[in-house]
């Protein structure tokens, strides 16, 4: 183990090629999921937090919060499916690139960031919107305030979505096939180096996954400002 | 006479507002001049904020007729027309800024950009000159009552409503907040509605007070008139406490 460890500390200082092409690989299909996620996912939670008599709001949340429990690999199958040469989206033939693992990271992410934001925007004072409305405020403007009152739940919302992004290793290794250069990100990169016994290799990538998170991480409560901001 | 002309600011005619097909607002008439200063009075539930809330636009009478300086309302008018009102709400939902940011707000929706000059004394007006920076978190709940009426005021509509602005404030802060109204009043001549348990504050205030018991409106009259000569029994027991609800 100490090793592995020391092994892995001199990989991520020597910059090696292999681990810079994974991680740079990982970031981009993260931040794609992530952006999609945050374009789809914010007005349709904002929607749904601020129309509190919409029919079946019920139903609508356990559907959301039960697709925030969703089985990757299950995601992972059904795309695979949708992808696969016979499937319906047969034709874009994404299947094995990193696409195919934005899309099934997307599918992941929306029940999350669609259900944190309902639940975030969905907290503020039920009479915030009439209050604003009456001090001259459009809908659209409206929306934003709301947005904005609600900051420190939607950055968490993003902060959730995120990590749920980033960590995952089922659907990925699925619709994206773990292929060198091409779809191998830093989860399905230790899947495999572990399975080789090359800990130390394996053990990089996770102090790389981690550091990633954890500036994410940084970069969000900073935006938010959250160490002096708070209410 | 209220103003040079008597001129309408809101004319209602047979105002229904329904609730769960429950019957909150019955109002045959309604007229409110520009310049006035109407306070509405009456017990909980009677439709007091409803009948604010769609003075405000923020929501559709059941049917009815409202003319709005003129104009015919329809379901949704403009926002245009919708920014010629402002409301103070009975609990007042300020927004996590600073004290400054929230009685800029209105201004900035509108794409104004506030005159410095007006902001000192509208933040000097309610006496939170040096708390201009301060996040409203840190305010006590007089200090948010009073940021709350300048984000109103500072707008200049020409309604101005306002539901129970002193409800739960001690005598000092009451005061200070009826100073600002009679002020805003004397300067830019706005029509105001006013809401409130208070009758002593209706009748220092008011030019005409109206009653409105279960959604129907008593009587409405010169502020003299409605305490000293009422027309109507009700007035006379309400304004005695002999109305139990």
């Amino acid at each position: 183990m100490p090793n592995s460890l020391t092994e892995s500390i001199s990989l991520i200082l020597s910059l090696d090629k292999d681990l810079i092409d994974i991680t740079l690989l990982t970031l981009r299909i993260t931040l794609s999921s992530l952006t999609l996620s945050i374009i789809i996912g914010l007005p349709i939670g904002t929607l749904l937090g601020l129309s509190r008599h919409i029919p079946a709001r019920g139903f609508i949340m356990a559907f959301l919060y039960t697709g925030m429990g969703l089985p990757p690999v299950v995601v992972g199958l059904v795309v695979f499916i949708l992808l696969s040469r016979s499937g319906p989206m047969g034709h874009l033939e994404w299947l094995f690139s990193p696409n195919a693992m934005i899309l099934a990271q997307t599918i992941i992410a929306l029940p999350i960031i669609v259900g944190l934001t309902m639940a975030s925007t969905g907290s503020t004072h039920p009479s915030l919107p009439q209050q604003v409305t009456s001090l001259g405020a459009t809908k659209l403007q409206t929306a934003i305030t709301i947005l904005s009152e609600s900051k420190y739940g939607l950055l968490a919302a993003i902060a959730a979505t995120y990590g749920r992004i980033v960590a995952e290793v089922g659907a990925v290794l699925l619709v994206g096939g773990n292929i060198e250069t091409k779809t191998r990100v830093l989860t399905t990169a230790i899947v495999l180096e572990t399975r080789k016994g090359a800990f130390g290799f394996a053990l990089g990538l996770g102090l790389i996954l981690l550091t990633i998170t954890f500036v994410a991480n940084i970069i969000l409560l900073r935006f938010g400002n959250w160490n002096n901001d708070q209410r | 006479m209220i103003n040079d002309n008597n001129q309408l600011l809101y004319n209602i005619n047979n105002l229904h507002q329904i609730y769960n097909g429950r019957t909150i607002l019955n109002i045959n008439h309604l007229s409110i001049y520009k310049q006035e200063i109407l306070a509405i009075v009456g017990p909980n539930g009677a439709g007091k904020s409803t009948l604010l809330r769609i003075l405000n636009f923020l929501e559709a009478a059941h049917n009815g007729q409202i003319y709005f300086d003129g104009e015919s309302i329809e379901k949704t008018p403009s926002i245009h027309t919708i920014r010629k009102v402002a409301m103070m709400f009975q609990n007042p939902q300020l927004l996590n800024k600073s004290v400054r940011s929230n009685i800029e707000y209105g201004l900035k929706l509108r794409g104004k950009r506030s005159n410095e000059l007006v902001l000192q004394e509208t933040l000097k007006n309610v006496g939170l000159n040096q708390y201009a920076q301060n996040k409203v978190s840190s305010l006590s709940g007089g200090e948010l009552q009073r940021v709350a009426i300048a984000r109103t005021l500072i707008l200049n509509t020409k309604a101005l409503l306002l539901d129970e602005p002193t409800s739960n404030l001690d005598p000092y802060n009451t005061d200070l907040i009826e100073q600002l109204i009679r002020t805003h009043h004397k300067l830019h001549k706005s029509t105001i509605v006013l809401v409130t348990h208070n009758l002593h504050q209706a009748r220092r205030l008011a030019h005409r007070c109206a009653l409105l018991l279960d959604g129907n409106l008593i009587e409405i009259s010169s502020t003299k008139d409605f305490f000293e000569k009422p027309n109507d029994k009700r007035v006379s027991e309400f304004i005695h406490g002999k109305i139990i609800y």
